[in-house]
């Protein structure tokens, strides 16, 4: 099973990747996504979660198949 | 109601205008158009900027600009919302948001631009790094 992870903006820039994918035997807390993807680095407050394009709370779970998206706050417009 | 995220320079006069056309055919009640235009200035945080670069999450951006349309849509008395937004590559003068609403009255369609350009600006994912003499670097970074 794979969940794919998207980073963007600075984060991305810091991570030195756009995107990865996670292989998983089972649903998976945000928290842990992160922690993998990351290296082990702590998830920071500001921090902006989306899974499958739509926002999220770190407590979410991610399923199989999902694309989670981590990004620093926004600034369009 | 449309919404359009472009990496093409825009005119937003001649786009109100074009779209006003062909809101022409399809209805002919409305009384009042409010928009908003947000440009690039060649300046932020008292240096100079010589360009920018809008990042965005293609489809999230999209559908995230089309879910406050609609609950636009849902909230006030409106006929029709346009927002048109650029991406990548922009220079100082040039427009980075249109924001209109069409609707019978004004204060459905002033109430409706000012929520779709504050939702658009805390929630809508676009990222600008700005490019100064001594680099670059991300806004509110």
């Amino acid at each position: 099973m794979t969940i794919a992870v998207k980073f963007f903006a600075s984060l991305r820039e810091e991570i030195g990747k756009s995107e990865i994918n996670i292989e998983t035997h089972k649903p998976m807390e945000i928290v842990t996504v992160w922690a993998q993807a990351s290296n082990n680095a702590l998830l920071p407050d500001y921090m902006l979660i989306a899974v499958n394009r739509k926002y999220v709370d770190k407590n979410t779970l991610v399923q199989d198949g999902d694309e989670v998206a981590f990004f620093p706050p926004v600034t369009g417009g | 109601m449309t919404i359009e995220v472009t990496p093409n320079e825009f005119n937003p006069y001649a786009r109100l205008q074009a779209y006003e056309e062909t809101l022409k055919i399809k209805i002919r009640q409305w009384g009042a158009l409010a928009t908003f235009t947000g440009t690039m200035r060649d300046y932020n945080e008292g240096d100079t900027v010589q360009a920018m670069f809008l990042e965005h999450y293609p489809g999230m951006t999209e559908e995230y600009l089309f879910e406050i349309s609609e609950t636009a849509k849902q909230r006030w008395d409106i006929l029709d919302t346009l927002i048109i937004h650029r991406v990548g590559d922009i220079q100082p003068a040039e427009t980075i948001v249109l924001v209109a609403a069409w609707a019978e009255h004004r204060a459905p369609a002033l109430a409706t631009v000012s929520f779709l350009i504050e939702e658009l600006k805390h929630k809508a994912p676009f990222w600008k790094r700005e490019t100064l003499s001594f680099g670059t670097r991300w806004v509110g970074a």
